[in-house]
């Protein structure tokens, strides 16, 4: 029985060094695209993480063209593609009729769009599938350094910047009143958005990255009332669902990047369902209430 | 006798948004230890006064001065600027109210934890520090906004309808707290449109139709006249008005 368990959940990782990095890779992706993706949700920008996402892949494919299948160059072009989109989004939304959420979803068609068109009239033969839904299992030690320093790089600034984050969210017209940090929070926090995409993009693609971002920290919404505790709940579900879609994966043979988000969206379902504030608790008991 | 200098300094100031003046050719004085309400009907440019006074606006013609230098404001939203879904403990979103000394990086200390509690002990709130920003009733929330307030400990209080939608017993008490924080030595700027309220607790009154109605005494602004002056005042805004060539008026 025992080795049944080992053999279904450990000895992929332990036997193979490839799965072991995978892992690897989606822990620094757990541990740092996840608490991004909770404030995210938290400042009702989940959409804005898709389009900057899709804005990625123009920029890698720019990068290809110019440098070929070059890490740095890819990386380097979808930092900048991501960026531009992320602050002309929001800059427009402030100084045109059209809101925020409409000029995302223009440049997230434009952006993919273009994306499609640079990858597919190149001769060299780029995988497109590649871009779109990643190669965690192709991770290399170069990727995987790159990985843990987006992770490191988040994981402080998101320290640094908590508080003015909180309060950028919950009450920004306080924090303008107090302090010069609101615009260079929001600076920041695009910034951490986009190099966690872009980290993203490196295992699971364009169109896969904002999952493990987002998918998380909607389930964790269900298990938990308190940042501290959404936080938690929401590192800890990635981590779960990575390594179990890489389990899903690797026992039958099904490409890894969907594997994992499919198997985030589970959670997803478990706590819709489950979850302290899940559906469930309503249905069973619909007519108790509490004493106090 | 030589009257102080004012806190607060309005000279024909014009206040508004694209260039539509929302508070037109205001002047007057705010002096310290003031207990002022600012009344009017909806559309008076009462919370853009106060956007003025917390420099958030930036003013289309006159000048707000400080004659007595730079001081502390502090501000009471209006519950819509709040994003209530937000998971935080009513202890953490008090807290808050000590960013003016902290800033966004410092730490708390034992001793500030403590304040906070005295904070929410002073609005009644003590027992609610692990409740959930999202779990508070109406008036509930708008007495820990009053406890931020007074972490915050700022010597110009600016109150954007405090009392809108409170229950009598959260206002007589938020009343009276706004009564001590005067006879401490604040400075309050109300937002009101109670006027049993403005007459039974505030002394100064500054009735405003985007145009100046009257400012001073209560008793002598809230008469029947001025207030029929402040319904006759204008409609929107007027995309096609001509620019404004009035010279300033006389200070209050």
């Amino acid at each position: 029985m025992l080795d049944v368990l080992y053999q279904a959940l450990l000895a992929p990782f332990i036997d193979f060094g490839f799965m072991r990095r995978a892992l690897v890779g989606c822990l620094a992706l757990s541990s740092s695209a996840t608490p991004v993706g909770v404030f995210l949700m938290l400042r009702r920008m989940s959409l804005t993480g898709d389009a900057v996402a899709h804005a990625i892949l123009p920029g890698a494919a720019l990068g290809y063209m110019v440098a070929g299948l070059s890490l740095g160059a890819m990386t380097l072009g979808g930092l900048m593609a991501g960026w531009i989109v992320a602050l002309l989004a929001g800059g427009l939304a402030r100084i045109t009729v059209l809101k925020e959420d409409a000029n995302l979803a223009v440049f997230y068609l434009l952006s993919l769009a273009l994306g499609v068109l640079l990858v597919s009239t190149q001769n060299r033969n780029i995988d497109l599938l590649h871009l779109l839904f990643g190669s965690v299992l192709a991770l290399n030690n170069e990727a995987l350094v790159l990985l843990a320093a987006i992770a490191t790089l988040t994981l402080i600034l998101l320290a640094v910047f908590l508080r003015p984050l909180i309060l950028e969210c919950l009450d920004p017209g306080f924090l303008k009143r107090h302090s010069r940090l609101g615009t260079l929070t929001h600076l920041v926090f695009l910034a951490l958005v986009v190099l966690n995409l872009v980290a993203g993009f490196q295992a699971l693609g364009t169109l896969m990255a904002v999952g493990i971002m987002i998918l998380p920290a909607t389930a964790a919404r269900f298990w938990a009332r308190q940042l501290d505790q959404l936080l938690v709940v929401a590192v800890g579900l990635a981590v779960l669902g990575s390594w179990s879609g890489l389990l899903l994966s690797w026992h039958w043979d099904l490409p890894t990047g969907p594997a994992i988000i499919l198997m985030l969206g589970c959670l997803h379902l478990i706590s819709l369902f489950l979850g302290r504030d899940g559906l469930l608790k309503r249905w069973i008991h619909p007519a108790k209430h509490l004493t106090s | 006798m030589v009257q102080e200098q004012p806190l607060v300094c309005l000279e024909n100031l014009t206040l508004g948004y694209e260039k539509h003046p929302a508070v037109h050719h205001l002047s007057g004085h705010i002096y310290s230890q003031d207990l002022l309400a600012v009344v009017g009907p909806n559309g008076a440019g009462k919370s853009t006064l106060l956007k003025g006074l917390m420099q958030e606006l930036r003013p289309l013609g006159g000048r707000i001065g400080w004659p007595q230098g730079k001081i502390s404001v502090a501000y009471l939203p209006q519950r819509s600027g709040l994003n209530l879904d937000f998971p935080l403990t009513v202890e953490d979103f008090v807290s808050l109210g000590h960013w003016p000394r902290l800033g966004a990086f410092a730490a708390f200390s034992g001793k500030r934890r403590q304040q906070v509690r005295g904070a929410m002990e002073a609005v009644g709130m003590q027992g609610f520090e692990q409740a959930s920003l999202e779990s508070l009733s109406g008036g509930q929330l708008q007495r820990i906004l009053f406890a931020r307030l007074l972490l915050e400990d700022a010597q110009l209080l600016l109150l954007d309808e405090p009392f809108a939608a409170v229950d009598e017993q959260t206002t007589s008490d938020l009343l009276h707290l706004v009564q001590q924080l005067n006879r401490e030595g604040k400075t309050l700027v109300a937002v009101l449109h109670d006027l049993h309220q403005v007459r039974e607790y505030f002394p100064q009154t500054l009735l405003l139709a985007r145009d100046l109605v009257d400012w001073g005494p209560t008793v002598s602004v809230l008469t029947q006249d001025n207030l029929e002056k402040a319904r006759g005042m204008r409609g929107p805004f007027d995309p096609l008005a001509d620019v404004c060539e009035t010279q300033p008026g006389s200070a209050h």
